[in-house]
């Protein structure tokens, strides 16, 4: 009877033992947005990171869309899983003020650039909040059928112009960004923006603004209806991220150009979900995957520009099409003559608001 | 005498215990037996069921977070009239900081300014600009506070905090009715450019009613045609109505997409054939037209099965008869065979029209502008708003309608006539 106990012990610890040789290859699960930007960072940040570290095992999961709400979710429940959340500017600056997100010491967390700079300046106002450590700067800009216009649009007046581009047009289905362009092509200063958007007056004047091409609007909700709907001639011009208009073009060769007059800019990151799991890992993770060269090897993937200053000299050529990625980056010089960054702070009060007269305004 | 005569009567087993007290024991053995069997599943059911529908339901009345966070500000509230006009005295300022700094160090005091967001935008930057800053308030500090921003000096920023530190509220439910409290506490319409729930709820049941009828109308001729036609075909048949049952609806709805879009199949056909002009194509897709023909065409099955197994059930003989004492086809039908049929009529209306009321991804693909329905406005608020409150209350309004129009059918058609086999 002993022995029996004694067998069921060695043979307890030894099944206890192999467990622990299996946790001890560490799954990192990590959420992004899936499809060409997931790969892109597979490539860039994930495959070299496992291969300096063979025993993290990292998972994908694409669920990025869903991340404020599913992290809440796990938040309430006591159970986070997610070890790493790739989120949007004002994603994270929600988690952080709700608590569902760490705050880092960018200094210390995140390597400094290879003059010395360190990663808080490399990085400059970038850095929208205490828990977002940026990666890529991406725009929502417009594309156009070279085929199905008359004349070439060249300033966001076009999209509002019926007589110069007749024909649908697609705009994202949400106040953001839209509101900025209608008072844009409406004449107002740039830098005002905000201030007219703070008056009664200005919202007004704003959707007055949109109801000069309403019927004309196909609205999108993912960034792959765009490209779509430019590809299949439903609309003429359409709103959406550049990268989705960069493989539109470069690599399904469509009949399809760039305008990227006010381009709005946005900026997209990583934070740290609070209670997640494998913090060490994640760290060293964070270190690696936001280095110079890192964030400058996304770029050979997907037309994204790095968020480091000191990246963008190392951008090359993308890695399949062999084309030079710089020209298509929305930092480029030529393509940033004219460019918006939303003021996150002012959208986080006016954004609840202003989405529900938005949506009585679609639902008229 | 007496109960001597009564008990030698009591009837017992073999082995001498009263038949009665053995048989309720064997009966309870059953029950018991039965009751096992049955526990897995309602247990299964209460879990993933009544408990998180119930948890759900209750986010649309629970306002916990105001009063936990502020707690020190919200009882000193209760004792403050915030109809005299005056701000709230010093101490209201002296227990605000408290909450501010010990909410700021436990990362709490923003979601009260989010929540805060909801009833009057603003909120989120007065919480955030105030929180950085609670720490190094010096008294007097209602100065303080209004130093850092004017707003703390409105007795209206306070009377929102007094409404919404109890710990439920109702403000969800306003917002969800389109009613909001004026600044004075009273309630009214909002603003004629924030209104768009009613109208949501008004085009849920309309279009459901009208994806109904068109569903029955469609439904009827095929569901005849099943049920009259011998075996072999109809279950040909059969399996052409059940064939979009099984497959992805993800991939129907698209399909519709790239049937009905402006540059799509139907619109160049008819374009080819010379019936519409190129610049005249048909815009079915992106509205309600195309929400309509879309949830028709998937929620088709639901109303011809249904049909189908009550027509089965008719005698042919019925239709003879009526026609051989004299009827017409068409008295014959009116008279004998639709009557027979109304029975499921009403199990295939209810089903399709409680689906369709809740029906979320073909209207969110396809419905563009006005073909959306509340249940789209109930993901927005899950997963994008994160105003869970105000999904909740739309859930809770939505079920409401739905039991009240299930009340009405039971009193008008009765429950007990609907029968799905």
């Amino acid at each position: 009877m002993k022995k029996i106990k004694q067998i069921q012990i060695v043979l307890g610890s030894a099944a206890m033992l192999g467990i622990m040789g299996i946790a001890s290859a560490q799954d990192l699960v990590v959420v992004s947005w899936g499809g060409a930007y997931t790969a892109s960072q597979q490539k860039a940040y994930h495959d070299p990171f496992m291969a300096m570290k063979p025993d993290v095992n990292i998972i994908n999961d694409d669920s990025a869309a869903d991340g404020v709400s599913k992290l809440r979710a796990m938040n309430e429940a006591g159970n986070v899983t997610w070890a790493l959340v790739d989120a949007v500017a004002a994603d994270a600056i929600i988690l952080c003020e709700e608590g569902l997100a760490e705050p880092v010491d960018h200094d210390t967390l995140l390597a400094a650039a290879p003059d010395g700079t360190p990663a808080s300046e490399d990085f400059g106002d970038l850095i929208v909040s205490e828990c977002f450590i940026p990666s890529i700067v991406y725009s929502t800009t417009f594309g156009y059928r070279t085929d199905l216009v008359k004349e070439p649009p060249t300033s966001i007046m076009d999209v509002f112009d019926l007589e110069k581009i007749p024909g649908k047009r697609a705009l994202e289905k949400r106040p953001l960004g839209n509101l900025e362009w209608a008072l844009i092509a409406d004449g107002v200063n740039p830098d005002d923006v905000y201030d007219v958007l703070d008056t009664e007056a200005g919202v007004d004047r704003a959707f007055a603004k949109l109801d000069t091409i309403r019927d004309e609007v196909v609205w999108w909700e993912k960034g792959a209806q765009t490209p779509q709907l430019l590809a299949d001639g439903e609309v003429v011009i359409g709103s959406t991220y550049n990268g989705r208009l960069f493989s539109a073009i470069e690599e399904e060769k469509q009949p399809i150009a760039m305008m990227w007059d006010w381009q709005v800019f946005d900026l997209d990151g990583w934070i740290i979900p609070v209670g997640g799991p494998h913090r060490e890992i994640v760290e060293e993770y964070l270190h690696f995957a936001t280095d110079t060269q890192r964030l400058a090897d996304q770029a050979k993937f997907i037309s994204y520009g790095p968020a480091r200053k000191s990246s963008a000299p190392l951008v090359g050529k993308h890695a399949t099409l062999g084309i030079d990625m710089a020209p298509h980056m929305p930092t480029a010089p030529e393509n940033a003559k004219n460019t918006l960054l939303y003021n996150y702070v002012w959208w986080a009060d006016r954004k609840d608001d202003l989405t529900e007269r938005f949506n009585a305004w679609l639902a008229q | 005498m007496n109960t001597s005569a009564t008990y030698s009567e009591i009837v017992k087993t073999a082995d001498g215990i009263p038949l009665k007290v053995s048989l309720a024991k064997a009966q309870r053995k059953s029950k018991v037996r039965g009751i096992l069997l049955v526990l897995p599943l309602f247990a299964f059911i209460l879990l993933t069921f009544f408990i998180p529908i119930f948890d759900m339901l209750f986010r649309s009345v629970e306002n916990q977070l105001v009063p936990e966070v502020m707690e020190n500000t919200s009882k000193l509230l209760v004792n403050w009239d915030d109809r005299s006009g005056e701000l709230p005295p010093e101490e209201v300022f002296a227990a605000a900081k408290m909450d501010f700094e010990k909410g700021h160090a436990e990362r709490t005091i923003l979601r009260v300014g989010r929540r805060l967001n909801y009833e009057v935008p603003g909120f989120a930057s007065l919480f955030r600009k105030t929180a950085r800053r609670a720490k190094n308030f010096e008294p007097p500090y209602q100065d303080a506070f209004i130093e850092r921003d004017k707003r703390w000096g409105e007795v209206d920023t306070w009377r929102l905090i007094k409404r919404e530190s109890g710990a439920f509220t109702i403000s969800y439910y306003l917002a969800a009715m389109d009613l909001a409290y004026a600044p004075d506490g009273s309630v009214g319409m909002r603003g004629e450019t924030q209104r768009i729930y009613l109208k949501l709820f008004w085009r849920t049941l309309a279009l459901s009613a009208f994806i109904t009828f068109l569903c029955l109308l469609l439904a009827y001729p095929i569901a005849h045609l099943l049920s009259t036609l011998p075996l072999r075909t109809s279950n040909l048949l059969m399996i052409m109505v059940l064939l979009p049952f099984w497959t992805s609806l993800l991939v129907r709805t698209t399909a519709w997409i790239a049937l009905l879009q402006q540059e799509g199949v139907i619109n160049d056909l008819l374009v080819g054939l010379g019936l519409l002009s190129d610049d005249g194509r048909l815009a079915m897709i992106h509205n309600a037209t195309g929400t309509v023909i879309a949830m028709t065409h998937i929620l088709l099955p639901f109303m011809v099965l249904p049909l189908y197994s009550i027509m089965k059930t008719i005698p042919p003989s019925y239709m003879r008869a009526a026609k051989n004492l004299g009827a017409t086809p068409a008295v014959a039908f009116i008279r004998v065979y639709f009557p027979n049929t109304v029975s499921g009529i009403g199990a295939g209306c209810i089903l399709v029209f409680i689906i369709s009321i809740g029906y979320y991804i073909t209207p969110a693909l396809v419905g563009g502008t006005d073909g959306t329905l509340i249940s789209n406005f109930i993901a927005y608020h899950m997963s994008v708003s994160l105003n869970w409150g105000l999904a909740a209350a739309l859930g809770v309004i939505l079920l409401v309608v739905v039991l009240v129009l299930y009340y009405l059918y039971d009193r008008v058609v009765g429950i007990d006539k609907m029968k799905f086999s």
